[in-house]
């Protein structure tokens, strides 16, 4: 513990020497973020540029989604960065919070590569600079002695989580974050896109209940046949927990949260070094892997003087700079900055881009049909409904919420 | 209390519930009468790190001047009460005309969201607290009659579980009630069935949040009850003793009717708190089995889809709940004002 601080103060340190100069002459930078170890190294990174006439405070926090908005409609804006992912950024665009960067590139430049800009209708509107996808993790020494491969497929999944049970190696094999909610709605997404699926038609309508919603449920009921019978309780950090415990043989899940259980921490002898990052599968014979792909970036606020967002964006910058590149630095995300160099934490991710994986959805009306799904999938886990039943009540709370919200008209 | 000197007396409270209570309710039913504006949408290209795609964004400068114009949203009266996710009067009666037994409509009834909420909401409320009155009555009794010395000992193990924050309790029992947890194992252990799991059914999951009300609630009535056998006459117990009545006889013919009063003070408390059950729900990840009227509120407000106007609903939906509930103990506490003055 002792060695990590020094490690953590030498780096900061090093940070600060080298960025002492951000070319900043006056303003505050407010950032508000998610929180994990990349992001952290983000807003310190940005945190350097502090100096004379300038501050640069950080919120890195989990509860991040839930003030970005409130937080940046108020004149001047609470926050002058909002770190975004491709589902949170939706939020800022549908009320206009965020500005386009253009000019703020055309004056200052910046150390980052095209591919890093995200832009929506010819705007720059966010810098990425990382990935992440969840993707299947298998532990080698398992699937070895159950005698079977590696799957490419959930249906091979399936093969291998019973190979493993019928051997006795552990109880309840396979592992995903099916609890009621965002997690569940996600794998239903993610199932969905597997089997070739459009989540919308004639604009904000829903596209779930039909013979691709069916067999999308019916998939992720055969795969809770090899789960832990609490699966509807158990989200990333449960399954992440077992993990560690040497209870489950193969699961999918975030790169970014499955990266660090590589380090063995709190880990059961023999787990770590057999745990294999691996890819994505594909479902019911389809092309299209059944995951999304996932960026996180960052925004600079609309409500703000243009001193603030100058200064914003040349910290922001500052700390996206491919200088920040080291070895522990490497090992916290898949970076999309110049000099990464990925390690096996993030061959994972790479292969689910090299798969040719869809970005989540960057749609409007999006977050409310994950929602409606969070709330009306347990009840067919739970054996209370037909597949043809909860989708049908899917719909209809989606098709509610999105009344009120204006995407949908009578 | 003179008149006069009472309005002084009363005036910063009453400013104080004039500004947090009756303005924020005032608030909350006027946003349950609107709904957001139409959105605008345009098609536009979207690029990023994995490629080039098609999306639609809503077309902010159309929305802003839909906006200026109708600053509050579109006004729908109760149309956010009727609708689908509150009190969803087509809804009832399509399944009222659809099932053909009484079970078949309430199995329907119950699969809306806010009528799911609410039978657990009041099964809850009505389970726990009766419950947690006999048991605190009980530990407060049994305390009372302990050792001098030991006395202060147990009080501050018994106030334990009202101690600890509720989520933070619940967050505890989670892991312990887990299939592999010190509970759950013991269970399977004890029913002789290895697959045994008290978070995987709907019945057992209630019944744990039933247990978690009462373990955490029953310090306060404990609290209170303790207080009160401080103040049983002496007299009237020793009288009673010289007539030969037992133990038992004692507790029934003296005490309890002496308690009656604080009876009805925990009760009160104690349904509008379980009437709002929320934290152990979030804690026990238990959303899948059970909702309360809270929990849905909390949904509405989280994450990215941010429903305002049904949190708002909801919110004056739990209000009239709570003033329903209430409305027998009131009565009551009227009329024994009314007996006395």
């Amino acid at each position: 513990m002792f060695k990590k601080l020094l490690t953590a103060a030498a780096i900061s340190l090093a940070g600060t020497t080298v960025h002492a100069a951000c070319g900043i002459e006056k303003g505050n930078v407010n950032i508000l973020g998610n929180e994990f170890p990349a992001i952290q190294t983000i807003g310190a990174g940005a945190e350097a540029c502090a100096g004379d006439g300038v501050t640069v405070k950080t919120n890195l926090t989990k509860e991040h989604k839930n003030i970005q908005v409130p937080s940046l409609t108020s004149d001047p804006a609470e926050y002058t960065v909002a770190i975004v992912a491709n589902s949170s950024i939706v939020p800022l665009m549908n009320d206009d919070l965020i500005q386009p960067l253009d000019d703020l590139i055309a004056k200052h430049g910046g150390n980052f590569n095209d591919n890093q800009k995200i832009t929506i209708g010819g705007k720059v509107m966010a810098i990425g600079f990382m990935a992440n996808a969840q993707h299947i993790v298998y532990r080698k020494d398992l699937l070895e002695q159950a005698g079977v491969e590696a799957p490419n497929t959930y249906e091979e999944v399936i093969e291998v989580a019973k190979a493993v049970k019928d051997k006795g190696l552990v109880k309840y094999p396979f592992g995903a974050a099916y609890a009621a909610g965002w997690g569940l709605a996600q794998e239903f997404n993610n199932m969905f896109i597997g089997h070739g699926g459009e989540f919308f038609k004639d604009g904000a309508m829903p596209n779930v209940n039909n013979e691709t919603g069916v067999a999308t449920l019916e998939m992720m009921k055969s795969l809770t046949d090899y789960m832990n019978p609490d699966f509807l309780t158990l989200n990333n950090n449960e399954i992440n927990a077992e993990w560690k415990a040497g209870n489950v043989a193969i699961m999918q899940m975030w790169g970014s949260r499955a990266g660090p259980l590589l380090a063995g921490e709190d880990t059961a002898p023999g787990v770590a070094e057999n745990t294999v990052l691996s890819h994505p599968v594909t479902v019911g014979g389809g092309s299209m892997p059944a995951t999304t792909l996932w960026w996180d970036g960052f925004t600079i606020a609309k409500n703000i003087s243009d001193e603030d967002a100058e200064a914003s964006y040349l910290a922001m910058v500052n700390a996206i700079d491919p200088s920040i590149m080291n070895e522990e630095v490497a090992t916290q995300a898949v970076w999309m900055i110049d000099g990464y160099e990925p390690t096996p934490a993030s061959a994972g991710v790479f292969a689910t881009i090299e798969a040719g994986a869809t970005p989540y959805p960057m749609i409007p009306f999006a977050s409310l049909l994950h929602t409606a799904l969070g709330a009306e999938l347990p009840d067919f886990f739970s054996g209370k409904e037909s597949a043809e039943q909860t989708l049908a009540d899917v719909e209809a709370a989606y098709i509610t919420a999105a009344k009120e919200k204006g995407f949908i008209t009578e | 209390m003179k008149h006069r000197t009472f309005f002084w007396f009363f005036l910063p409270t009453a400013l104080a519930m004039l500004l947090f209570i009756f303005l924020p309710i005032i608030s909350v039913v006027t946003q349950s009468l609107f709904i957001d504006h139409e959105q605008v949408f345009v098609e536009v290209e979207n690029c990023n790190f994995f490629g080039c795609n098609t999306v639609s964004v809503v077309d902010t400068e159309a929305t802003e001047q839909l906006r200026a114009e109708q600053p509050l949203g579109r006004f729908v009266g109760l149309g956010n009460y009727i609708n689908r996710s509150h009190l969803a009067f087509s809804e009832v009666g399509e399944a009222w005309d659809k099932s053909d037994s009484v079970g078949g409509f309430f199995n329907n009834i119950f699969n809306l969201p806010l009528y799911r909420a609410l039978i657990f909401t009041l099964v809850f409320t009505f389970t726990v607290t009766p419950l947690l009155i006999i048991l605190g009555f009980c530990i407060a009794i049994g305390v009372n009659s302990l050792n001098q010395k030991i006395k202060g000992f147990v009080i501050f193990f018994s106030l334990l579980p009202m101690i600890v924050t509720p989520l933070v309790g619940s967050l505890i029992l989670f892991w312990m009630i887990d299939s592999r947890g010190i509970i759950g194992s013991s269970l399977q252990v004890l029913f002789d069935d290895p697959d045994l799991s008290l978070k995987a059914s709907a019945t057992l999951t209630w019944v744990t949040l039933i247990v978690y009300g009462v373990w955490h609630a029953a310090p306060f009535a404990f609290v209170v009850f303790y207080a009160g056998l401080q103040t049983v006459p002496q007299d009237t117990l020793e009288s009673a003793m010289i007539d030969g009545a037992s133990r038992w006889e004692r507790i029934r013919y003296v005490v309890i009717p002496h308690l009656a009063p604080l009876v009805t003070f925990v009760a009160l408390i104690q349904l509008m708190d379980n009437f709002r059950v929320f934290e152990p729900i979030v804690g026990f990840n238990a959303s899948a089995h059970a909702t309360s009227l809270s929990s849905m509120i909390y949904s509405d407000l989280d994450g990215e889809s941010r429903l305002l106007s049904s949190a708002a609903t909801s919110s004056v939906l739990t209000i009239i709940g709570v003033v329903i509930l209430l409305f027998p103990v009131l009565i009551r506490t009227w009329r024994d004002w009314d007996r006395k003055y």
